[in-house]
């Protein structure tokens, strides 16, 4: 096997991304959605650490740290409103939600 | 013995990461739950490879942990059941899949013509926790504390969005 290298892990790194945008444009529950959003998330997350490894720069690692952060965050608030929404109008599945089309 | 375990991990996140979009087997999200548990557990192992230990333990206790936590209990609390029942339309899935692979062509061609050179160096491997904290609580020790606060706005925030009569 030939040595592991930046590009292996960038690739893994947009493969996964790719997967995440398909699920966003495939899926049609927003439950589905919101994990998929992740999974994009994570893809850069990989991108990022695996960058700062072969650049031999912490702040790569440091903004991962944050990214996470903020995503955890950013699932609280997301969750929520969809709570709320389902509460309004007993549905996840975003066909359903097309009040604001034209 | 490094490239045996970065293919297992690389291979496993990939396979999982799929199977959280689409399961031919069923279309339930706490199937896709579970499975992006398992993306998020061979990605912490793929952050060791990359010898970012801390990011790996963070990985899994935060986003194992508390995220998928999250995303079980709002599944549960919606209780849904007509959801598996809808079919997703075959010409917009090979419309999408054919979008995502070209996106996904364009960004690997352009990794392959940008020559990419570099090395692993190893002064970063041992004390990188250490010096990953005295970054965190020096260089950025502000953003740290903005980020303290994203935090409190947004538990404010799904504490309010999850009140009954919403205003």
């Amino acid at each position: 096997m030939n040595p592991v290298g930046l590009q292996h892990y960038l690739v893994v790194s947009v493969l996964l991304f790719a997967l995440g945008l398909l699920g966003v444009i495939v899926r049609r529950n927003v439950l589905v959605i919101y994990m998929a959003l992740e999974l994009m998330l994570n893809a850069a997350n990989l991108a990022l650490v695996a960058f700062s490894r072969y650049n031999d720069n912490l702040d790569g690692q440091v903004i991962v740290f944050f990214i996470i952060t903020v995503a955890a965050s950013e699932v609280a608030v997301g969750l929520a409103l969809i709570v709320a929404l389902y509460r309004r109008r007993q549905t996840t599945h975003v066909e359903d939600l097309t009040t604001m089309k034209l | 013995m490094q490239e045996l375990f970065f293919y297992i991990f690389a291979v496993l996140t990939l396979l999982c990461g799929a199977l959280v979009i689409a399961n031919p087997f069923t279309r339930s999200p706490v199937t896709s739950a579970m499975f992006l548990v398992l993306t998020i557990a061979s990605m912490a192992g793929l952050f060791v490879l990359l010898h970012a230990f801390f990011l790996a333990a963070v990985q899994v206790l935060v986003y194992a942990g508390a995220v998928i936590v999250l995303f079980l209990f709002v599944i549960m609390l919606l209780d849904l059941k007509e959801e598996e029942r809808r079919k997703i339309k075959a010409s917009m899935a090979t419309l999408g899949v054919f979008a995502v692979g070209v996106i996904a062509a364009v960004m690997i061609d352009t990794m392959r013509q940008s020559h990419l050179g570099f090395q692993a160096r190893p002064a970063l491997t041992e004390g990188s926790t250490i010096a990953l904290g005295q970054d965190l609580f020096g260089n950025f020790a502000l953003p740290f504390e903005i980020v303290s606060l994203v935090l409190l706005v947004a538990m404010i925030g799904a504490v309010l969005l999850s009140k009954k009569d919403l205003k």
